[in-house]
């Protein structure tokens, strides 16, 4: 099984919780270089999470309102995030993967371009 | 159990260790997926197995008739407030559960605590052990009693391996001032990003309160979950015990400039229009409540302007005189949760001008807010004056 998306590629890291508005997927941080673009339905790459321990509920509302990424795409391993996806998927039955990948095959992927993530 | 197991897995830990805490920041709203979660653990006949703090929900509970919003949110809010409460956790509605005596583990402690700012106090602070455990997994903790053994709960992962050096020639009435302290935090997060770092420079025994604003910033900025202030924090009484006797791997030093930048950027009003003043974040220590009523002095607050100070019930209760002095002047006080989290401050035409950085960063995405960023006493002398009274002096 694999999941596809449209890649967005994040400049600066980004908090789900007061970055992401998840009744529409927008980015609402102010003072993030990307506000004003959708998380939805894109394969979300940045080299870390950022900030507020409330991301884990963001991601799992996004899960239900039908507004998170398909895929978020990581260079060091997030708990925050890992645990919002496991809940979403024990919750709603929709997985979320989150991704640990090396920072040159981070920085290997463009912005817009299609990306597929294989699932065991 | 699940998600402790899937918590193991994530951080590589392969044993589980006993806590003696927790605190629980999942019972703030989010939308139905925070009550669906709940209403899991509460039909299963969960309850938590250690003493278990709550975190700021949605509303204020003390203070109903402050909220401003959508009452079908409000009444989510409280709805998930109460299924917390009747998993056996305390009422407490604080982001600063570290602020009350019966709550406060020791140094060494292991336990599990959400909240990026509590996370940040307890870890540096306190020296007690927690890693940055988010929503769902705080209370799936509290409930199973058990984390991995993993990060920040292992001596040999708090040692600082990088080092922030404050520069000779910050001006030395910024180097004693509290301004300094948010302002530092944001650097601190955004140079560390989720790194333990070991700040050098600043003169030794600095407050809980100022500790408190440089990691609630930081924890903003960064994915900061500890830091050690030399001469300050408990596990740094120098810095070769920050570094646990090892080299760094980045020494870098932090300028005037950077510092003045930072100020600069977390103000994002663009006119001088005052409609509010919010202090309180992280929620006020009975000290900053003090203050704030020794710095009004018996004046009241310009009319037409709103003063909001947030802070934990049990603290407001105990500095209850203080309160009362604040009420008099025209403040309003407010618990169970925080104003850039609920619809509270007044429609204004005019900027809202705060002390705290953290609140500075998340409001204007949060409320809408623009935002004026200053220190407390800048803080109260515009509220008293119902206009922006700034005070260059630590910055010449």
């Amino acid at each position: 099984m694999a999941l596809s998306g449209r890649a967005l590629v994040l400049d600066e890291p980004l908090s789900l919780w007061g970055g992401v508005d998840p009744a529409t997927g927008e980015i609402i941080d102010a003072h993030h270089p990307q506000r004003g673009a959708n998380v939805a339905g894109r394969v979300l790459v940045m080299p870390a999470a950022r900030g507020s321990s409330s991301s884990a509920s963001v991601l799992a509302e996004a899960v239900r309102a039908g507004t998170a990424p398909v895929a978020i795409l990581l260079a060091e391993p997030d708990l925050i995030l890992a645990i919002g996806a496991a809940v979403a998927e024990e919750l709603y039955g929709v997985r979320v993967p989150v991704v640990v990948l090396r920072p040159e095959e981070l920085a290997a992927i463009a912005n817009g371009e299609p990306y597929e993530v294989k699932m065991a | 159990m699940r998600l402790v197991v899937r918590a193991a897995e994530v951080t590589g830990a392969d044993e589980l260790i006993d806590i003696s805490g927790a605190h629980v920041d999942s019972c703030l709203y989010h939308g139905e997926a925070s009550l669906d979660f709940v209403d899991r653990l509460v039909d299963g006949g969960a309850r938590t197995v250690v003493p278990t703090t709550l975190n700021v929900g949605g509303v204020d509970l003390l203070h109903p008739e402050l909220y401003r919003g959508d009452p079908r949110v409000a009444e989510r809010s409280r709805l998930l407030m109460d299924r917390y409460r009747a998993l056996g956790a305390r009422p407490t509605f604080t982001c600063a559960p570290y602020q009350l005596a019966d709550a406060r583990p020791n140094l060494g402690e292991q336990v599990a605590w959400g909240e990026s700012n509590a996370i940040a106090f307890c870890n540096s602070v306190l020296g007690a052990r927690t890693n940055r455990y988010g929503d769902f997994i705080d209370v799936a903790a509290a409930i199973v009693g058990r984390v991995p053994y993993a990060g920040l709960h292992r001596t040999d992962e708090r040692r600082a391996r990088m080092v922030l050096r404050l520069a000779d020639d910050i001006p030395v009435p910024l180097r004693d001032s509290d301004v300094l302290f948010p302002l530092l935090g944001i650097v601190v997060g955004r140079r560390a990003g989720s790194t333990v770092a070991a700040v050098e420079g600043l003169p030794p025994g600095q407050s809980e309160d100022r500790l408190k604003a440089l990691g609630a910033a930081a924890a903003s900025s960064g994915s900061v979950a500890m830091f050690h202030v030399v001469g300050s924090t408990p596990e740094a009484a120098t810095l070769e015990d920050a570094l646990q006797g090892r080299e760094p791997d980045a020494v870098e030093v932090i300028t005037p400039a950077e510092l003045r930048a930072v100020r600069e950027e977390l103000t994002t009003a663009a006119g001088d229009a005052l409609g509010a003043v919010s202090l309180g974040t992280p929620h006020a220590s009975a000290a900053q409540l003090a203050r704030y009523a020794t710095l009004l002095n018996g004046r009241r607050i310009s009319p037409g302007l709103q003063l909001l100070v947030s802070a934990g019930r049990d603290v407001l209760a105990e500095a209850a005189e203080h309160a009362r002095a604040l009420e008099t002047a025209g403040a309003t006080l407010l618990t169970d949760t925080c104003s850039y989290i609920a619809p509270i401050l007044r429609p204004t035409q005019g900027a809202v001008m705060t002390d705290s950085a953290k609140w500075a960063y998340y409001a204007p995405g949060n409320i809408g807010a623009s935002v004026i960023f200053a220190s407390t006493d800048e803080c109260i002398e515009s509220a008293v004056a119902g206009r922006v009274v700034q005070d260059e002096a630590p910055w010449r």
